[in-house]
């Protein structure tokens, strides 16, 4: 299928901004959603809205056999070998969060030591930083070079027998620097610590497989991939999970409760307490589906002609400066323009109807690591296309005459 | 000192910008008002001066004189301070109450209520509440010096 007949199952890219044609460059913060999600989503409600698990009426049975339905293809996702590995959450964050709040609390402890890296979102900072804080835990940074690629002797180095975890970005956010997860995976089991992958930029562009990886934790975001916000997947090794403490506590987690004792359900559902997001889980499939179908790899191939485009098209630009340089990028650039804030340059940018990205992206160690205040980012999917990187040209050309 | 009513400048500035047929006009217009609000010193430039809420980082200090309120203010991004600067055009050199009770109404008559994404105007409506909170703590203070009296 051409990029044209994909990009015409996206509804929203019809649509005007301020009297210009959309062109949609913020897909790292969120991707669109194709026709067959947004129906996923009405067709639950119109039709079989129900609460799921407990009830033996036929409503109950369809939403319940649904919601697990996209358990199994997110499970076949991000290949992992047991289709209880697969937790529901709310995105990404939650996640991760989950991991800090039940493992993390369990098995680490004053002295410790956790590894995250340079390039994080603040969504793999800030639990690990509340776990330190609460238990005497040390929390140490692998750095990042110049063209935003971590240093990988330096993480070997910090690397000891109180390693207790590594929780590391997949994909960054901010440059779109591809981390060589397998390589930072093996030294840390190498000395016995567990490793966390934030997977939100990179489920959507990368073939996952959490089992070749070895990855002990994986999370990743629904809307990032297509699929409707408010539900995410955090995946873990299943002796883990096992072993790990609960989460929250409520309704659907639990195998009996007396005021003495109550004991708690099997995986997944000891970590899904109380009525999850069952509209959105459902509507996940549909996006999970459509990837599927449309192969990671024309995705990919799509995807890397227009940043190699958008790339060339943007050095040439006098007092441009792109921040990000790694070998192994995915769709993403951000940049720079000399002298002028990126969110003039948004401001500017929205009113030509282009939808880019400015300032930090939630990771503001890694800005202050480059010394600037934010970034422009321009984040591609595989409905964009070159015409709409010309706009950005364009685009960007008239802000830098209107700002200087 | 003669200073217009709040709401006479705030006409002038809603005729200004009747003038432009353009978005491009607009923001060439504010971008230049942006770019000639002098800089303000670096002794102000101090965290404690910093609006939150704001993208770009944006300083503002107050000052009270003769019952009159003035401010001077700053920006990193040139778009957000021509916004102050037309702010600063209408409420600096007024009195505590005039600033307290200015519903300042052509944001949304100049189309920078919806040019400006909620999440901009977030910093927006920050530097006004910021201007606001200036003006309530120099009422206080004008009121205690009525009272000592």
């Amino acid at each position: 299928m051409g990029i044209l007949d994909l990009r015409q199952q996206f509804p929203i890219l019809n649509r005007m901004v301020k009297g210009k044609p959309l062109v949609y460059f913020d897909n790292a913060a969120t991707s669109q959603k194709p026709q067959r999600v947004i129906d996923a989503l009405t067709h639950y409600y119109t039709h079989y809205n129900a609460n799921i698990h407990r009830g033996i009426h036929t409503l109950a049975e369809e939403a319940t056999m649904a919601y697990e339905a996209t358990r199994r293809t997110a499970q076949e996702f991000i290949g992992a070998l047991h289709e209880e590995e697969i937790i529901f959450t709310r995105g990404t964050t939650e996640g991760i969060n989950l991991v800090a709040y039940t493992w993390g609390r369990q098995n680490i402890g004053a002295g410790d030591e956790i590894i995250i890296s340079g390039m994080e979102h603040h969504s793999n900072i800030v639990p690990w930083q509340i776990l330190c804080e609460e238990k005497g835990v040390v929390l140490k940074v692998i750095p990042v070079n110049d063209d935003g690629e971590l240093l990988i002797d330096a993480y070997k180095a910090l690397l000891n027998n109180k390693t207790k975890l590594v929780s590391v970005v997949h994909v960054s956010n901010s440059l779109g620097t591809v981390n060589p997860v397998k390589e930072i995976i093996l030294a840390a089991h190498q000395v016995g610590a567990k490793v966390l992958i934030d997977g939100a930029q990179s489920a959507v562009h990368l073939d996952i497989d959490v089992q070749k990886m070895d990855c002990d934790f994986f999370a990743f975001s629904g809307h990032k991939v297509y699929g409707p916000t408010g539900v995410g997947v955090l995946y873990g090794k299943k002796e883990l999970l096992e072993a790990m403490p609960v989460f929250q506590g409520g309704g659907e987690m639990i195998k009996e409760v007396t005021f003495e004792k109550t004991t708690y359900n099997d995986l997944p559902y000891k970590y899904e307490a109380g009525t999850p997001n069952i509209a959105d889980t459902i509507a996940l499939k549909a996006a999970l589906d459509f990837i599927k179908e449309t192969g990671k790899p024309t995705i990919r191939a799509h995807e890397e002609e227009l940043l190699a485009y958008a790339t060339a098209q943007l050095q040439a630009i006098p007092g441009l400066t792109i921040i990000g340089n790694a070998k192994e990028k995915v769709s993403l650039v951000s940049f720079i323009i000399k002298d002028i804030h990126p969110q003039d340059v948004g401001v500017l940018l929205d009113n030509q109807g282009i939808a880019v990205r400015t300032g930090h992206h939630c990771t503001q160690p890694l800005m202050a690591r480059f010394g600037i205040p934010g970034t422009i980012r321009a984040s591609f999917a595989l409905y964009n296309q070159k015409e709409e990187i010309d706009a950005l040209i364009t685009g960007l050309h008239k802000t830098i005459k209107m700002l200087s | 000192m003669n200073i217009k009513p709040i709401l006479e400048i705030e006409k002038e500035i809603i005729e200004d910008f009747a003038l432009f047929d353009s978005w491009e006009d607009k923001y060439e217009y504010i971008i230049d008002m942006g770019k000639k609000l002098p800089p303000l010193e670096d002794e102000h430039k101090l965290n404690e001066n910093k609006i939150k809420g704001c993208q770009s980082t944006v300083w503002l200090v107050a000052s009270y004189n003769d019952g009159r309120v003035f401010f001077k203010a700053d920006s990193d991004a040139v778009i957000v301070k021509g916004l102050i600067s037309m702010l600063i055009k209408v409420l600096s050199g007024h009195t505590p109450t005039e600033i307290i009770d200015a519903r300042l109404d052509f944001i949304g008559e100049i189309g920078m209520m919806t040019h400006l994404a909620q999440t901009r105007s977030n910093g927006l409506l920050s530097m006004i509440k910021q201007m606001k909170n200036y003006a309530i703590a120099f009422q206080a203070i004008g009121s205690q010096k009525t009272d000592h009296k």
